[in-house]
Formats: structure tokens, C-alpha cells, sequence
């Protein structure tokens, strides 16, 4: 085993032994839970930035579990796609962790462990080239989601709760039917396996290895809240606590994905016998999940609302990105993603700290008290609202701009164009509008609420940070671009991804 | 060092010193915007020379390169000629805001805004790249919100705000498409390229959409007819603002632009029809709406409206000498508009009133600033000398020049005139009405003149309008010269600034102008009357806040669709969409459901098993409402699967599941005590039908699938497994090794799925409070018996068998049928029947296990196992075997694999045992009565 080997599971473990050491010293105190699940989120850093940096040179890393040759064992493999993901969710979790242990994370049981075999799914999610693991891993996604929603309680997270864990069985349920059919035909769960196999599939078997990659694609579309797939999302983001909203910034885009990985490796991309199997259906529908977004965004009462519908509109500009199906268009969302995750994640911070600020006002878009350090508070406000909206100079704007640039070679150049720009423009008035009652027309009743909460740096630095990483992205956008584009390369010429898994002879 | 990013760049750094610098008292902020500007006007002027050489100066920084966008930034005559109007304007408008703004009003944020409005204007004159000027284009609309909401405390500066920014952010984002789209038909997005691909692009099928698009942006940001109205409610920003802003600069980058692309897009049949069409219309609207507003800012911002489209008519109109007109009249007009605004300022602030029915009789209060803003007006009213007149003048020359080449062309010059005698209509009535006009009516106190510093600017600006007007070719010619020329992208044409031209048809306009404006004014009281009628029925404004009011209302209607809706809708819209989808997708493949094998026949056992599952399952829905019946129902159902499970010969899936099927039994009668026995009644027969109709479907569509599946030949990877096992893995029962060998990464994610269900169930039950019925339906109260002797003797005795069998179990299991999974239920199975038999305080008082612990270790056994073949160099989870003869028993193969099994045992028994405790925790509280169980005293 190699060293990059190592390093390729690495991120999969470390949240791993670090939730059973928290499980298993939870008696230890609130204390050392926040040190311990702090120290396992920084550490990961150092995993993903090995793999970025392996997989920046063209290195695709393989670790064959159990030491079993693929295809017949589990292999986690590390290419462009997984280190990227892994990247972005390492960072909004130490973000969304750091906000946590504000305080948030007291108000119920076993939040640092749920935290951290969160991230152990999460990762796994990412890193995992095979069919079934993929649906291990969605598993306890579901069920660390679940734990984490519910976490602070509360009558409506309940009822929103409820919802979100029986339509996710329903999905895993159709996960299963769709892997056990992918399985009877083609006889394999390695991903690189079944791309060669699916590929080579006689005309006999096309129809049932369809219906069960279009089933994958309902299951993965569920969990990116694609429409109509969308409806269990509002209510969930809207009502859990700011971290966990943060955190589940990423969550849609497991879904998204879990779409392209399958789209891109398993069905060919655009070639082959399934070439194009998602794209008819994922174009159009992100591009109603975006429109649907954008209403949703206009109508919400208040911020965290607000949040969870921008949170659609990011998804479907995503999955309008992947589903051009060129190469231009999976660049130009890959190098949206991370913004996008990052920008809804301060969002959900930020809404929370002007709820605290407000006091019994809460988040609700109307005119309220005036609040304590208004001034810093209402900049922070515009500069979210301009990264989220994907306002220029920053780099929502810039990665919808390489989105309309992917498009422009589309033959459905005018429903994009327009269905992105209009989206823009509502959220724009949209988020004017909350930030003109909440901000600029706070006070015009008195003073402040007496249980107005002065936002410490304690809560604003994660806040400013995620925003910090937008920025950076938007200073550093060609880098970042030109990697979403190897990226996208390397999905593309999906021959590399195959040879390095079947290719790995394992040990025995 | 770069000259042209550090122009761009230094206002925007210049915008946080503002803020910084009102530490240093309250002058600081216009102190450090003034210093700033100065230093960003003499690096500009540094390299000014080179567009007057005839060069174009191109800077570039790497930014996004592999998107075509490039920091790139020009120096050509126009953008020169715009970057010193901005900086020079700006300057001016620092200096005057110091005294416009009021004690109470923040500098700091007022300059820090301003400065970066600056930046963001420059931007757009001196990108090089057009994605970036649009990147540019959009932070002007953002600034420019900041600014109109200044005063944050009124609403209707808060509304006007938002409303600029919904008009020209939705132009800038038509105008993004429109680049994106042009750069698609030139292949870059470098105006150098771009402009020199003119025929190419006017060739192009895109042309007209992309043109649209452009002149949306450069439309809405122009305020040209219809998307006027924002520019007049804009008039709620402080004045410096209104001067600066939206009249001198930022309502002219539409301007700017069309004359940016004049080269590629003009000439052409649309580009005239619509960029003059909307011009005449603004020129001519805009002049007539200024005449009746009573609010010298609205009058002066209609003026504005009507002098842009005088400039886009010239723009539309197209020739070379009109261009040279458009630069000329976009000086002109920057000088004499934004003077005239800080006039306005200054009256609103020393007299306390903007309205002319109040504001008579001036001149006899403020003399000198009557006088700065008099010659100002007489150059928007296009009287000679002045420089409004020069530019006016060869607008009509050029309409009566054109008109022979167009159908309808005679109309040019006469609606052209129209809009002059307006003008001068409008500019007489501002003078008379604000100077003369008798004496002010109900002002709050006596106006003066204002600080001698604040005319300053004033009189600069006042005093380029006349010597410009005067004497034109000595001053404003070579920096017009150089503009025409990157206008035009080529030498300027012939043309002559002079006053006098002779006897001329413009000539013949401008009297006509003059003398027509007069009189429209001296009879304007029947117009006035008709203004009034129609009390503004037609105003935009109120369209533009009809439509966003309704498309509000519209989205909170819409919304619920989403939004709340109930689980039945979502679990439809998942099962529907798997149906429709999956369906779709056999179709597209064109080959058929059933394959080729031929299935096995049909046996009697097989035939009773799957009627008797179909029977349970059945039951189960018709007495669905009788939760009791349909739970032991579901059981049933369970139990027909471990035996089908038999029948095929899968022994270690039969244990499991029959184990299962019991531990969940149990699990879920402990919950059935907390509801009523009965479930609600259905909503109706049209949703029992629906919903029974797609789960008919779905069940349908699996089993279809399933169909298919089993009538194809079989080759899977399963053959190594089966090959492997024994040698690679050291067990003969494949599946206990697929579990804990081949795919033992998914066992170790599946018992960590079981430890979460357990966390998540304890924390829900943590704080649950769930009132337990104290009667059943029947009225009858609780078995004061509640462990029965018989049972619970007898489950002591058979604990120790049932561990020893749990023991056997899980040794076995990598050999025969049996492992850690269904060992962990079997124990915890024998557990559960002492809680029930001797009740939950009573068992733990004596099997004092931590839970928590128990499952933690589970998991780090079976994590361990794999982190030590990690240490040896081996990869996660690789097993190992060997055979070791132990005394008195003979051989025995001891496998890593087996500790693996531990932590699955472990997780299984902690789990299902923490889930059982806590449900029967909420039991006892439910009693209310602590209850020793029998036995336990």
C-alpha cells in the first residue's frame, strides 16, 4: 500500500475514529468533544490537501479495501471530482462546526458525534467508486442528517424531520430496486466495472440497464431537490439550527453529484449505447428548480426561508451547468459549486446572528428594532446577498457567467439564458428588499430588543470566513477554473478513471 | 508599474480609507475622496498622451483566462475623454457634498459609496474586455442603490433604491447575455477583436437578439422611454448624488457603451430604427414630461431623461458627424446638468424647498447663484454662446441632413424641433418661476446664498459652459477630437466648431426653438390644465410597482404549492416521478422486458409461500386501521421472507431476517401501547383509490422489473466469491464472508447506520413525555400483575441458554451458518425477554451495561481491526487467517475477520438494547408508578 493510498481513505476514517472516540468519551464533557471534533475537522485538511495535490498532477489514487482486486472488493478512488468535493465539504464543515460550538451544539445529545460520521458519509460519499457502497454511505447520511436536524428539537423541525426520513427510505428503497437491477443485468457494483459492462451491453439488455440508471437518477435527483423532488427541502433548511443549515449547504449536492459521477463514468457521458441518458430530463428540470427557487425566494417571510430557497436556486444553476452536458458546462458548475455552498452557508450564519440581534423579532422580513453594531451587520448582509444572488465581481457571478458561456453553444441557448438571468434578477429584488426592511428601516419603531443578542466574533468570524473563501475563489478564479476544467476533462476521458481501479491488481 | 488598473483600482481603495478616515474628524472622508481623486486624475493624466498620439494603451492582469476574461484594461480617446468627466465631475462633487451634507448625515458612508461608484464608473470606460465592463456596468447599478438610499430612513428613498436596481440590474444581466453572446459570435471578448469583427458580427444570424439584448442594457441604464421612470424617483438621493450620478456619469455608460460598439454594431437598419427610434421618442417625451413637474429636481431629471435620448438619436442616426455631435452634447451636457443640479442643491438647502409653486422670487435672496444657474439653463435651453447651442445645433443639422434618406424623413426635423421648443419651454420656466415670479410663498425661513465654497464648483462648470460655448475650437476641440476618434475607432470626420454657420436650416430649428419655447411657455395654461387631467394615469412608476406588487402577491399565492405541503404529496411526487422516469427509460431502450431464460417451474412449496406472504400482506392493508392485527400481520409477512429465504437455500439471510423480524416485532408493539388501537379513518374514497391505484403501480412497476431480471442469464462477479471464500478469505460460508471480508467496508457503514438510528431514537425519546393510556378500549384498567412469576422464572433460566447459543452462533459463522449480525440479535433477543418478563429497572439493575459504551466499542473493534492492517501496510480491512492446534480441541483457524465480527456483534446487541430500554423508559414514566417488577424485592 502507498502512501497516497493511505491518504485517499484517510479522509473517510479520520471522522470515522474520531465519532467513535466522542461516542465512547462522551462522559468527558461538552469541553473536549468541541477540541476533539475541531481537531478531527482540521486534520482532515491535511488528507484533502494531499489529494488535491496528487489528483492537480492527473494521479487518480485507488485504495482497494480488504486488499481485494477490483472489481470484486470495495475501492475508494480519489480523482479530481472526489478530491474537489472533499475540499468543499471539509471547509464548510469547519465553518459550520466552529458556529456550532457557539453554543448550539449543547442544545441536545451527541451532536459532535452525529457531526462527524456526518463527514465520515459525506467523504465516503465522495470517495467511494462503488454502487453499493455509494448507498452504505447514503445511509448514514440519512440517518446522521436526521440526527442533526433534529437537534435543538422543536415542534415544526419535528414535523419537518418526519418528512425528510420516510421520503429518504422511499428514495433508498428505489436506490436499492435501482442498484439490485443494475446488478442482476450487468452482474457488478465497481462503478468502473459497470462502465465497461454498460457499455458493452448487447441491444437486448439497453431497456432494463435504462430504467435502472433513470431510477438512480430519481434517487440522486431527490437528494439534490430536484424538482418536483424539491418539496421536502423548505421546511427541513428553514427550521433546523444555522450550523447544521450550513453544513447541509453541501447536502443537495451529494445529489448533484452523484449525477454527474454516474452520468460522466457509468453511462458513457456522451458516448456509447446510454450516451445522454440523464441530460433530457436534467436541463429541463433544473431549470425549473431554479425558476422554482427564485418564486420561492420572493415569497419566503423570513431569512433562514429565504436561505433554504437559495439553496434551490444554487442547485438548479448547478445541475443547469451539468446537465448542458459539454464540457464548458460541467466546469463552469464545478467551479460554481463551492461558492455556491459557501455563499448559502453564511447566508444561514448570518440569518442567524440578525435573528439573535433582533430578539423576539427573529428573522422575519419586516421592520424590526434596530440593531446592535447595525452598521458592520448590514455590510455583512449586502455582501451576502450580493454572493449568494451571484452579483458581480464576485464568483456567483463569475461561475453563472461561465454557465451562460457553456450555454451559448447549446441548442437551448434562450430557455437558459433566460431562466438564469430572470432568477438572478428576482433574487437580486428579492434579497433588496429583506435587506432594505430588516436593515435600513430597523429602529423606525425604538431602540433595540432587550433580548437583543450583540453578535460576538465568536459568530461572525465563521461567517466572514465562508465569505472569505468566496472571495478567494473570486481572486483566485482562473486556478480554481482551470481545475474545474481538468476536472471535467478527466470525466470526460473517463478511460483514466477505469484503468486506475481495474487496472489495480490488489494483493492477493 | 500599471497605469490603467491603478486608475480603476485606487477609488476603490480610496473607499475604505474614507470610511476609515472619519476617526480624524467629520472632514476627513471628503478630504481622503478629494486626495484620492487627485492622485487617480494625475496618474490618468500621465498617460493621457497616448490616445492623443493616435495610440490605444492596453493593460492586462491574468484573471480568468481560461474563460476569455482577462483583467484588460484600454485608453482610447473615449474612454479618456469619460475618465476625465468622471474624475473631473467627481472632484467637484466631493467638494460640494462636504457642504450639501448636513451635521447629522455620516460622511464616511456617504464618501465610501461614492468612491466606489467612482471605480466602478472608470471601470466600465477603461475595461478592454467587455465581460469585465459589464462585471463593472453592474457594481455602478449596486453603487448607485447604496447612494439613493442614503438616507435610510425614508421609505421613498428606499423604494426608489430598490426600483433603479431591479431596472438597471435587469439591464445589465440582458446586457451580460448580450456579450456572452457576441463574444460567441467573435470568438473573444476583447474589444480590440471585437471591434474589429464588425462586419462579421453585423452579418451574423444573432445579430438582432444580441443587439436586443445589448440595448436593453444600454436602455434601462440610460433611462431611455420605457424604462425612464426609475431616474426621476432616483432624485431622492441627496443632490450630490443626482449631480453626479444621474446626470453626468452613470446615466450616460449607456451612452458610453452604444458609443463603445458603434463600430461593430451600427449601420444597420435595426441598430438606426431602434437606438434613433427610442432616442426621438426619449428626447421628445422626456422634454415634454420636464415641463410640467413642479420639483426642480424632477424637472432637471426629465431634462436628463430627454438629453440622453437627444444622445442616442445621434448615436442612431449614425453618421460620423452626428457622432462627433453625440461626444460633443455628452460634454455639454455633463457640464451644464450637473451644475445646474448643485444650483438645485444649493436652493433646496438654503431655502428648504424644491417646489417651484413655493420657490418665487430668488434672485432677490441669491443673486450670484440666480446667475451660475441661469447661464446653465440657457445652455440646456440651447441659447447661442453657450455650449448646449453648439451641440444642439448640429443634432439639427444632421436630422435635416438624414431625413432625405429614410421614408417619413421630414418628420425628423420637425419632431426634433418640437422637443427644442420644450426645452426651452421647461429652462424658462425653472428660471423664471424659481428667480422671479413675484415673491416665495410659505418657506420656512428666509433663503441666502449659501458658503461662499460651495458655488465653487458651480462656478467652474458655469464657467466651462461659456467659454465652450464661446469659444469652442481653442478649448473643447482637441479633447473631442481624440473622442470622436475612439468613438469612431478611426480618424475623426471634418467638422467645424463655430458659432455661426450662416443661414442654415439648424439655424432656422434653433430660432425656431427659442421663439417657440416662449411662446409654448407665455400660453401654457391650457397644457398645464391637460397635465393635470391626466394626473400622471400614464406614469411607468406606478406600472413598475403594479407589476412587482402583483408578481408578489402571485409568488406567496404559488408558493404553498411547494412549500408545507403534506408527506402524501411528497411520497407521490418520489414514486410517481420513479414510475414515469423509469418507464420512460425502458421505452427509449427499445428491447424487451423479458429475456431470454426460461424461469424454473412452478413448485407447490414456492406457490404457498408467495400466496401466503400475498395473503398477509393483503390482510395487513384491509385491517390496516386495526394497528395490533396489522402489525403481527406485517410480522407474518416477514416470517413468509425468511422462509422463501430457506427455500433457495440461503440459511444465514433466513436466520437474520427471522431474528429481525422479532426484535422489530417486539419493538413495535412497545410503541403501539402509546397510540390508540385504532388507526384515523381515510380522508375518502377518491384519495383510498388514488393512492391505492400508485401503490398498485409502483408494486407493479418493482415487480416488472424484477421479472426482468430473473429471466436473464446470470453472470456476476458472485463466481470469485464463491472461489475465493475459502482460500482468500478463510471461511466456507461466502456470505458471513462477503460481510465481514469481501464487502466488510459496507458492513462497517451499515452497523454505523445502526449505531445512528440508535443515538437518533434515544435522543428523540430523551425528552419525551408520552401520556400512556390508563384504561384499554374496553375500559378495562392494567394486570395488577404485571411480571408474571411463570415467565419470569423462566426466562432466567433460559438466559444462559440463550447466550451459549448466541455464542455458538457467532463462532460458527465464518464456516457454517451463522456471524456476528445474527448473534447480536439472538442475545439481544434473550435480553429483551428479560426486560419483559422482569421489567426494565429490575434488568438493570443487574446487567449495569452502558449502552453507549457497548456500541461505541463495537464500532472501534471492527474500525480497529482494519486500522491494524493499515499499520502493518496492508490496506484497510485486510483480513488474514492461520491455523493454530489448540490442545484437547484439535485444529482451529483463528481469521482477523472474527474481531471484525465482534464490533458487528457488539453494535447489534448495544443498539437494539438502548433502543428497547429508553422505549420502555417512557413506559415507566407513563405509569407514573416507579413498579418493582416480581421478584425483584
Amino acid at each position: 500500500m502507498s502512501a497516497l493510498q493511505a491518504w485517499a481513505i484517510a479522509p473517510v476514517l479520520l471522522p470515522l475514529v474520531a465519532g467513535i472516540v466522542l461516542l465512547l468519551t462522551r462522559s468527558l464533557g461538552l469541553a473536549w468533544q468541541r477540541v476533539l471534533g475541531l481537531g478531527s475537522v482540521l486534520a482532515l485538511l491535511v488528507p484533502v490537501g494531499v489529494l488535491l495535490g496528487a489528483v492537480g498532477e492527473g494521479t487518480i489514487a485507488v485504495h482497494a479495501l480488504g486488499n481485494w482486486p477490483p472489481p470484486f472488493g470495495i475501492v475508494l478512488v480519489a480523482d479530481r471530482l472526489a478530491a474537489w468535493m472533499l475540499a468543499i465539504n471539509v471547509l464548510v464543515a469547519l465553518f459550520a462546526l466552529l458556529y456550532a460550538v457557539q453554543g448550539s451544539d449543547a442544545q441536545g445529545r451527541h451532536f459532535h458525534v452525529l457531526f462527524q460520521l456526518q463527514l465520515f458519509g459525506l467523504n465516503g460519499a465522495f470517495l467511494t467508486g462503488d454502487l453499493f457502497n455509494l448507498f452504505v454511505f447514503f445511509e448514514i447520511l440519512l440517518l446522521a442528517s436526521f440526527g442533526l436536524l433534529l437537534h435543538g428539537g422543536g415542534k415544526r423541525i419535528t414535523r419537518a424531520g418526519l418528512h425528510f426520513v420516510v421520503i429518504n427510505l422511499t428514495g433508498s428503497a428505489l436506490f436499492l430496486v435501482a442498484v439490485g437491477t443494475l446488478y442482476g443485468v450487468l452482474g457488478t457494483l465497481n462503478m468502473a466495472d459497470l462502465a465497461v459492462r454498460a457499455g458493452e451491453a448487447p441491444a437486448g439488455e439497453l431497456s432494463l440497464v435504462r430504467t435502472a440508471g433513470l431510477l438512480l437518477f430519481v434517487v440522486f435527483a431527490l437528494k439534490a431537490a430536484l424538482l418536483p423532488l424539491h418539496l421536502w427541502l423548505p421546511a427541513a433548511y428553514a427550521n433546523t439550527t444555522a450550523a447544521v443549515a450550513a453544513l447541509f449547504a453541501i447536502m443537495t449536492k451529494v445529489g448533484a453529484y452523484g449525477i454527474l459521477r454516474m452520468e460522466s463514468l457509468v453511462f458513457g457521458g456522451s458516448e456509447g449505447p446510454l450516451a445522454a441518458l440523464y441530460q433530457p430530463w436534467l436541463l429541463p428540470l433544473a431549470l425549473l428548480t431554479l425558476a422554482a427557487g427564485a418564486v420561492g425566494v420572493l415569497a419566503s417571510r423570513g431569512l433562514r426561508r429565504q436561505g433554504a430557497y437559495l439553496v434551490l436556486v444554487s442547485v438548479g444553476t448547478v445541475l443547469v451547468a451539468f446537465g448542458l452536458g459539454s464540457r464548458d458546462g460541467v466546469a463552469a458548475g464545478l467551479y460554481y459549486l463551492p461558492h455556491s455552498v459557501f455563499a448559502s452557508a453564511a447566508f444561514f450564519l448570518l440569518a442567524d446572528i440578525v435573528a439573535r440581534a433582533r430578539g423576539p423579532v427573529g428573522d422575519r422580513i419586516q421592520a424590526g428594532p434596530a440593531l446592535p453594531r447595525a452598521a458592520l451587520l448590514g455590510w455583512l448582509f449586502f455582501l451576502a446577498a450580493l454572493l449568494i444572488a451571484g452579483m458581480p465581481p464576485f464568483a456567483g457571478y463569475l461561475g453563472k457567467f461561465l454557465v451562460l458561456q457553456a450555454a451559448v453553444e447549446h441548442a437551448w441557448m434562450g430557455p437558459v439564458l433566460a431562466v438564469m438571468l430572470v432568477g438572478v434578477l428576482l433574487t437580486v429584488a428579492a434579497l433588496a428588499r429583506s435587506g432594505s426592511q430588516v436593515f435600513h428601516a430597523a429602529g423606525e419603531g425604538g431602540g433595540m430588543a432587550p433580548e437583543a443578542e450583540r453578535p460576538g466574533a465568536g459568530r461572525l468570524l465563521p461567517a466572514l470566513a465562508l465569505m472569505g473563501l468566496c472571495l478567494l475563489l473570486t481572486v483566485a478564479a482562473g486556478p480554481a477554473h482551470e481545475f474545474s476544467l481538468a476536472a471535467a476533462d478527466q470525466l470526460a476521458d473517463r478511460g483514466d478513471y477505469i484503468q486506475a481501479v481495474l487496472g489495480h491488481g490488489g494483493g492477493r | 508599474m500599471m497605469s490603467l488598473p491603478l486608475v480603476v483600482l485606487l477609488p476603490f481603495l480610496g473607499a475604505p480609507l474614507a470610511a476609515w478616515s472619519v476617526r480624524f474628524g467629520r472632514l476627513g472622508a471628503p478630504w481622503a475622496s478629494g486626495g484620492i481623486t487627485l492622485v487617480t486624475l494625475l496618474v490618468l493624466l500621465g498617460v493621457a498622451e497616448a490616445p492623443f498620439a493616435g495610440r490605444t494603451m492596453v493593460e492586462r492582469l491574468p484573471w480568468l483566462g481560461s474563460a476569455g476574461l482577462d483583467l484588460a484594461f484600454r485608453l482610447d480617446g473615449l474612454g479618456l475623454l469619460f475618465a476625465l468627466l468622471i474624475l473631473g465631475i467627481g472632484l467637484l462633487v466631493i467638494f460640494y457634498a462636504r457642504y450639501y451634507l448636513e451635521a447629522e448625515d455620516c460622511l464616511g458612508r456617504f464618501y465610501t459609496y461614492l468612491m466606489l461608484f467612482m471605480g466602478a464608473m472608470l471601470g466600465i470606460v477603461l475595461s478592454e474586455n467587455l465581460v469585465q465592463l459589464v462585471v463593472f456596468w453592474e457594481l455602478t447599478s449596486l453603487t448607485s442603490f447604496l447612494l439613493i438610499s442614503y438616507w435610510q430612513g425614508s421609505e421613498e428613498a428606499r423604494r426608489a433604491a430598490r426600483m433603479s436596481l431591479v431596472v438597471t440590474g435587469a439591464g445589465g444581466l440582458a446586457l451580460l447575455a448580450g456579450v456572452v453572446m457576441l463574444g460567441e459570435m467573435v470568438g473573444s471578448y476583447a474589444l480590440s477583436d471585437v471591434l474589429a469583427a464588425g462586419d462579421q458580427v453585423r452579418a451574423h444570424p444573432w445579430y438582432l437578439p444580441m443587439l436586443t439584448l445589448v440595448l436593453l442594457g444600454a436602455f434601462t441604464k440610460s433611462a431611455q422611454f420605457p424604462f425612464h421612470f426609475w431616474l426621476p424617483a432616483a432624485m431622492a438621493a441627496p443632490t450630490p448624488v443626482s449631480a453626479y450620478l444621474h446626470s453626468a456619469t452613470m446615466v450616460k455608460a449607456g451612452v458610453f457603451l452604444l458609443a463603445r460598439l458603434f463600430p461593430v454594431l451600427s449601420d444597420t437598419p435595426a441598430w438606426s430604427g431602434l437606438v434613433g427610434g427610442f432616442g426621438l421618442a426619449t428626447f421628445l417625451l422626456g422634454a415634454y414630461f420636464a415641463l410640467f413637474k413642479h420639483d426642480i429636481k424632477g424637472l432637471l431629471a426629465y431634462s436628463t431623461i430627454s438629453h440622453l435620448g437627444l444622445i442616442m438619436l445621434l448615436l442612431g442616426i449614425g453618421t460620423p458627424l452626428a457622432a462627433v455631435a453625440a461626444v460633443f452634447h455628452i460634454i455639454n451636457h455633463a457640464t451644464f446638468k450637473a451644475s445646474l443640479f448643485m444650483a438645485a442643491g444649493i436652493i433646496d438647502h438654503e431655502a428648504g424647498s424644491r417646489d417651484m409653486r413655493k420657490l418665487n422670487g430668488l434672485w432677490k435672496y441669491m443673486p450670484h447663484t440666480a446667475l451660475l444657474a441661469m447661464v446653465a439653463a440657457a445652455s440646456m435651453a440651447g441659447v447661442p454662446l453657450f455650449n448646449g447651442f453648439l451641440s444642439k445645433e448640429m443634432l439639427f443639422a444632421e436630422a435635416v441632413g438624414v431625413q432625405t434618406q429614410m421614408a417619413f424623413g421630414w418628420l425628423l426635423p420637425v419632431v426634433v424641433t418640437v422637443a427644442g421648443v420644450f426645452a426651452v419651454a421647461y429652462s424658462l420656466r425653472f428660471i423664471y418661476e424659481t428667480f422671479f415670479n413675484g415673491e416665495p410663498v410659505g418657506l420656512e425661513h428666509t433663503p441666502h446664498e449659501p458658503p461662499r465654497w460651495m458655488k465653487v464648483p458651480v462656478e467652474i462648470l458655469v464657467l466651462l459652459c461659456l467659454v465652450v460655448g464661446i469659444l469652442p475650437a481653442l478649448t473643447v476641440e482637441p479633447i473631442l477630437a481624440v473622442g470622436v476618434s475612439g468613438l469612431l475607432h478611426g480618424p475623426a470626420p471634418e467638422y467645424s466648431l463655430a458659432i455661426w454657420h450662416g443661414f442654415s436650416p439648424a439655424l432656422l430649428m434653433s430660432v425656431l426653438a427659442l421663439a417657440g419655447g416662449v411662446g409654448v411657455y407665455a400660453f401654457r395654461a391650457p397644457l398645464f390644465a391637460l397635465a393635470e387631467r391626466m394626473g400622471g394615469r400614464f406614469e411607468a412608476v406606478r406600472f413598475f410597482w403594479r407589476g412587482h406588487d402583483g408578481l408578489l402577491r402571485w409568488a406567496d399565492r404559488a408558493n404553498p404549492w411547494q412549500d408545507g405541503v403534506s408527506l402524501t404529496t411528497m411520497v407521490l411526487a418520489l414514486v410517481g416521478a420513479g414510475g414515469i422516469v423509469g418507464l420512460a427509460g425502458h421505452l427509449g431502450g427499445g428491447s424487451p422486458l423479458a429475456g431470454g431464460a426460461t424461469p424454473t417451474p412452478l413448485d407447490p412449496v414456492s406457490l404457498l409461500l408467495g400466496l401466503g406472504g400475498i395473503a398477509a400482506a393483503g390482510a395487513a392493508v384491509v385491517l390496516h386501521r386495526r394497528r395490533l392485527a396489522s402489525v403481527i400481520l406485517l410480522g407474518a409477512v416477514g416470517l413468509v421472507i425468511a422462509l422463501v429465504f430457506i427455500r433457495f437455500s440461503a440459511p444465514d439471510l433466513g436466520l437474520t431476517q427471522l431474528s429481525v423480524e422479532v426484535v422489530t416485532l417486539i419493538l413495535l408493539l412497545l410503541a403501539l401501547y402509546f397510540l390508540p388501537q385504532h388507526g384515523p379513518a381515510e380522508d375518502g374514497a377518491a384519495r383510498c383509490l388514488r393512492d391505492g391505484v400508485v401503490a398498485g403501480l409502483a408494486g407493479l412497476g418493482v415487480g416488472l422489473v424484477s421479472w426482468a431480471i430473473l429471466t436473464r442469464p446470470h453472470e456476476t462477479i458472485a463466481d470469485y466469491f464463491l472461489e475465493q471464500a475459502k482460500p482468500g478469505g478463510g471461511g466456507a460460508n461466502v456470505v458471513n464472508v462477503i460481510l465481514v471480508d469481501f464487502r466488510g467496508f459496507d458492513t462497517l457503514g451499515e452497523i454505523a447506520v445502526l449505531a445512528l438510528a440508535g443515538l437518533g431514537i434515544f435522543a428523540m425519546l430523551q425528552h419525551l413525555y408520552l401520556p400512556g393510556p390508563a384504561k384499554d378500549h374496553a375500559g378495562r384498567g392494567w394486570d395488577p400483575d404485571r411480571h408474571p412469576p411463570i415467565m419470569a422464572s423462566l426466562t432466567r433460566l433460559l438466559l444462559p441458554l440463550a447466550l451459549l447459543v448466541s455464542f455458538f452462533i457467532f463462532l460458527r459463522g465464518h464456516q457454517l451458518p451463522g456471524g456476528g449480525f445474527i448473534a447480536g440479535l439472538v442475545t439481544a433477543v434473550a435480553l429483551i425477554m428479560q426486560y419483559l418478563a422482569n421489567g426494565v429497572s429490575w434488568t438493570q439493575a443487574r446487567l449495569p451495561a452502558h449502552l453507549h459504551g457497548i456500541m461505541g466499542t463495537g464500532l472501534l473493534v471492527a474500525t480497529g481491526t482494519g486500522l491494524v492492517a493499515m499499520a502493518l501496510g496492508y490496506p484497510f480491512l485486510t483480513s488474514t487467517f492461520d491455523y493454530f492446534h489448540w490442545p484437547l480441541v484439535g485444529e482451529v483457524e483463528l481469521a482477523s475477520a472474527l474481531a471484525f465480527d465482534l464490533g458487528v456483534y457488539l453494535v447489534v446487541v448495544g443498539t437494539t438494547l438502548l433502543v428497547l430500554i429508553h422505549l420502555g423508559m417512557v413506559h415507566r414514566a407513563s405509569h407514573g408508578v416507579s413498579g418493582n417488577p416480581v421478584g425483584g424485592q
